[in-house]
């Protein structure tokens, strides 16, 4: 709703400052609140933050972190990394593809699981490695990947999970 | 003032000047697709590229830089038509004709560059993300309605969200800017990639047409045709009358 | 933690820390992201139930530390005082190394690593191989410290550096020492750190004074984990660092870039930040001497390409991470405009070491132009992976088989890629090489931010070069033409070299488009991406040649170039692998033989990982 909107963005803006340097940083936010960036709130923040709309989008189509379609229940990372590479991470990757059954790298249509591929997590002593949501699963290899979907489609929403660390 | 030597020339300009602009006070040609005097420089393309050595004598190894971003700076010793020069522009332009193999411009370019073969697979697309349209829109018509997106293979010039933007005044400068999309080349085929016209020394319009395309600008071909080939020349010039 | 307002009080803080320090043992249990990830909280909470219940809370301390180097053996522990080193712990050893600290009566023996050469334990860290050749100035306080424990960071003479140069020396010395000490850029180019920081002064104070100081911990080298090892293990070493670098050339204000999938690193940095602050290190009138700094942390939003210097600087600026032409360099031009200082993560960490012991002694260690200690990843194959902390100017063969313990299950060294995506592939028979900046680039390759990953006889090296195109055609911002279209083109080539298209005039154009990418590009990641591919073509053009010329992949790695099949005569029918085929593509009843159908097969290689008799064949 328009009005949310504005509220919200106002909110930010005052959080992190009304200032061009803050985009990044409330774009982050956004992002990890609606697990993607809605087009009326980037419109919004375009309009607050008097930068042109073109720019915007190209911040938001620019780096990996953001998405302008909504990610699914479940985030899976695989680590592309050269260790998890040589170690053998594309053919977990492709293991995932065939199990959750995507053709590429994306949403399942349930909406529950986000197959990405991401860059290097630094645990390239542990390799192959993938990440979903806050977990991170080291030496990961193919016959491994069907009982972690299984265990991760039986659990809810863990997207705001406390990580496991804490 | 800075003081820089360009070709062996000296030349003392004010400060603030870029070695593009400099260069082309003394008259020499340094060939550009992304820019436009009325621009910010981007860097973009790369063809403006120069050698640019340190001040007596280069403590470092020489360095490639692009003359339309580089502020002359005192000292400043430029090539602007070395060897290393000329070997990055070809490669760059044979690039591009595998780029943008419609492009009459980019086949002019790579044609008076020297470029005899494209090795390179074509990939015909129709636009060179130079960025003209973009720094046009934004910065000479201050409308800002469009812009790029994404990243790397993923880039490309968008309208936000694929929807007109309500600050397009539908001006068209963004047309007319584009070294691409306004002149086709004819010449080029599938298997060569490039026009080869002026290999061919005639112009190669006549083939399929019965007057020259070339509008304002003669084609490289038809320039190169001209005085060695006059009978074509001639015919060319008359249809032109 | 009190707020100390000068020198003075800080010095009598650590005299008081010190004072009240108990020799009561101290259990320190690593907890990186790799331990982790490995269970080493689990490991914490189980320490932490044993000693309640074994009621000696007020005997032993238990800490949780950053990361101590040796991600291969995770999760670590330290015994305190006596240094004894336990690896591979479990929740399943917490009762008996809380009962065997209690009873004093000697280490538990099972835990103590064990020297796979000698087959003999050992009981410290420093008598293991793998770290008995490191020299960790930087590192060696991980195993040691609570990161979010601005007292533990004090305690073992933390800050002793800014105190010297708030209370010692004026700016222009600080440059001069680090000048000496011959620092360079830890990040990847190797620019002398003083020099980098003497021209942004001189800028600086001909246009105001405005400046700022930036820390690059955007890491995003796959492979590499040192920066985030260290802002996770000990943020005060390089906070420490920024805050001797601000008053240097005159920085009122501070930034660390972290990338976006650091979590951790962010957290511990951010209490580290705010512990500073309130104890006075950080803020107006630091100490009690007139100089001011702040520090604010900025997040990455997940863009290899803002690992480079102007592509960071407009990140933060909060535009995309596109690079800006050099000239003018961040030292004369940079955030804002302003002259800005922009070094890695090591770097600054640095910085305090060279204060604290001199740039003499600093400058003794390494080689002539490359001077001091470098922090290496050494991951892939081999089998002590980790972070590693060495003298420049060491062999490639001693990290490797001295301190990496070898290749593991037997195999041939073949390459070790170092440097990332902007390095190149060392071949096996370069192990002498000694490791510095000049004579990695002599070798074709780039000492980079130090991600060393070794490859044996199983990696292709045309897959590895693909494999990097790969990457840097997806995170190259776009900007420039060269960079672009080059990395798409030589991707493509490559993969047609993999995929059994290639032609004998892929090379040529390959090292054509490199040469035109690393003269052309605008920015570094552009001039250095083709490097990759350049050394694997210098070192390895048989390899590429067996691809082209007869099709094969000569380590069985390329799909399209290899078939599985099992061998009749070594199957025995227990259908192991059946369940694990990705293509469902092998047939066969029980107890016999099966078969694979190579139109289903899609080499996922699963059935050769569980195949007990190794029957599955690859050619």
């Amino acid at each position: 709703m328009p009005v949310t909107e504005t509220d919200e963005v106002k909110e930010l803006l005052t959080q992190f400052g009304k200032r061009r340097s803050s985009l990044i940083a409330v774009l982050q936010e956004v992002q990890r609140t609606h697990r993607y960036l809605p087009q009326p709130t980037l419109r919004r923040i375009s309009q607050q933050l008097e930068i042109p709309l073109p720019e915007i989008y190209h911040v938001a189509t620019f780096y990996n972190c953001f998405s302008l379609e909504p990610v699914g229940r479940h985030v899976v990372q695989v680590c592309m990394g050269t260790a998890c590479h040589v170690r053998g991470a594309p053919k977990v990757l492709d293991r995932l593809l065939t199990d959750l059954k995507l053709p590429k790298l994306g949403t399942t249509p349930d909406a529950q699981f986000t197959l990405r591929t991401v860059r290097c997590v630094g645990c390239c002593g542990l390799a192959p490695v993938v990440r979903v949501d806050d977990h991170t699963h080291p030496n990961m290899s193919q016959p491994k990947v069907k009982g972690m979907i299984r265990k991760y489609a039986a659990r809810p929403e863990t997207a705001n999970a406390v990580p496991a660390h804490k | 003032m800075p003081k820089i030597t360009i070709n062996g020339i000296p030349i003392e300009v004010e400060r603030g000047t870029s070695v593009l602009e400099a260069a082309r006070f003394l008259g020499i040609p340094i060939p550009t697709l992304c820019h436009d005097d009325g621009l910010i420089p981007a860097g973009a393309c790369r063809l403006c590229l120069v050698e640019v050595s340190g001040k007596n004598g280069a403590n470092r190894r020489s360095r490639l830089l692009s003359s339309c971003s580089l502020p002359a700076e005192d000292g400043m010793v430029i090539h602007t038509h070395s060897k290393r020069v000329q070997k990055a522009r070809r490669l760059l332009l044979e690039l591009y004709v595998a780029t943008c193999p419609s492009s009459k411009r980019i086949q002019d370019l790579a044609s008076a560059a020297g470029v005899r073969e494209c090795r390179f697979e074509a990939k015909n697309e129709h636009c060179i993300q130079c960025g003209l349209c973009v720094r046009m829109c934004q910065q000479q018509m201050m409308a800002g309605a469009i812009g790029f997106a994404g990243r790397g293979e993923r880039r490309h010039v968008a309208r936000p969200f694929d929807m007109t933007s309500e600050r397009c005044r539908q001006c068209g400068a963004c047309l007319y800017i584009c070294p691409v999309c306004e002149q086709r080349c004819q010449g080029s085929t599938a298997t060569t990639t490039l026009c080869s016209g002026c290999l061919n020394f005639a112009p190669v319009c006549f083939q399929s047409y019965s007057d020259a395309m070339c509008f304002l600008e003669p084609c490289h071909a038809c320039e190169l045709a001209g005085p060695l080939r006059p009978e074509v020349g001639l015919k060319v010039r008359a249809v032109k009358n | 933690m009190p707020r100390l307002n000068s020198v003075q009080q800080l010095e009598e803080y650590r005299a008081f820390l010190s004072s009240r320090a108990s020799h009561r043992p101290c259990l320190t249990v690593c907890a990186g992201s790799g331990c982790t990830a490995a269970g080493a909280h689990d490991v914490l909470d189980a320490l932490r139930k044993e000693i309640r219940k074994q009621k000696v809370d007020d005997e032993i301390e238990l800490k949780s530390t950053g990361c101590h180097g040796f991600c291969e053996r995770g999760p670590l522990m330290i015994i305190w005082p006596d240094g004894t080193f336990y690896n591979r712990v479990t929740t399943a050893n917490a009762a008996e190394i809380v009962r065997s600290v209690r009873d004093g009566k000697g280490a538990v023996e099972k835990l103590l690593y064990k020297d796979p050469v000698t087959g003999q334990r050992v009981q410290k860290e420093d008598e293991v191989p793998f770290y008995a050749r490191q020299k960790r100035i930087l590192f060696g306080n991980n195993g040691r410290i609570d990161p979010q424990a601005i007292e533990d960071y004090i305690a073992v003479g933390g800050y002793c550096g800014l105190a010297k140069v708030l209370s010692e020396f004026q700016p222009e010395q600080v440059i001069e020492n680090v000048t000496r000490s011959g620092l360079r850029g830890r990040g990847g180019a190797g620019f002398p750190t003083g020099v980098k920081w003497s021209i942004c002064r001189k800028y600086a104070q001909t246009k105001g004074g405005e400046c700022y100081l930036i820390c690059n911990a955007d890491e995003g080298d796959p492979g590499a984990f040192m920066d985030r090892s260290l802002l996770e293990g000990n943020p005060h070493s390089v906070i420490e660092g920024m805050i001797i670098g601000s008053f240097a050339i005159g920085a009122k204000e501070g930034y660390v870039y972290v990338r976006a999938e650091y979590p951790l690193a962010v957290e511990h940095l951010g209490v580290a930040i705010g512990q500073a602050e309130q104890s006075g290190i950080l803020g107006d009138n630091i100490l009690g001497s007139g100089h001011s700094f702040r520090i604010q942390i900025v997040q990455g939003a997940g863009a290899f390409v803002c690992g480079e210097e102007t592509a960071l600087i407009a990140s933060v600026e909060g535009r995309v991470g596109e690079p800006h032409p050099r000239p003018p360099y961040p030292a004369q031009q940079g955030l804002w405009r302003k002259p800005t200082v922009i070094n890695n993560v090591k770097t600054w960490a640095s910085v305090p070491v060279i204060i604290n012991r001199g740039a003499d002694w600093y400058a003794s260690i390494g080689t002539e132009k490359s001077k001091g200690t470098m922090v290496f990843s050494l991951v892939g194959k081999i089998n002590n992976t980790g972070l590693v902390e060495v003298p420049m100017g060491i062999s490639l063969r001693e990290m490797i088989y001295d301190i990496g313990g070898g290749i593991p299950d037997g195999k041939q060294l073949k390459a070790i890629q170092i440097g990332g995506p902007s390095g190149g592939c060392i071949p096996a028979d370069l192990i002498d090489l000694p490791v510095d900046y000049e004579q990695l680039t002599k070798a074709g390759s780039m000492m980079g931010s130090g991600g060393m990953v070794v490859m044996d006889e199983t990696t292709c090296m045309v897959d590895v070069a693909r494999y990097f195109m790969e990457f840097l055609a997806d995170e190259s911002c776009g900007q420039c033409f060269p960079c672009r279209e080059g990395t798409q083109q030589m991707h493509n080539i490559l993969t047609g070299i993999c995929e059994g298209r290639g032609t004998d005039s892929d090379l040529e154009r390959l090292e054509d488009l490199g040469w035109m990418m690393r003269e052309t590009s605008l920015c570094g990641l552009g001039q250095t991406a083709a490097n990759p591919v350049l050394t694997t073509l210098r070192y390895f053009r048989n390899e590429y040649l067996e691809h082209i010329r007869n099709e094969t992949c000569p380590a069985k790695v390329c799909r399209k170039l290899i078939i599985y099949e099992i061998d009749p005569t070594l199957c025995n029918g227990c259908g192991a692998c059946v369940k694990v085929c990705a293509g469902q593509a092998i047939l066969g009843e029980k107890d016999q033989p099966h078969q694979i159908n190579s139109a289903k097969c899609t080499k996922c290689g699963a059935c050769l990982e569980v195949c007990q008799p190794k029957a599955v064949l690859v050619s």
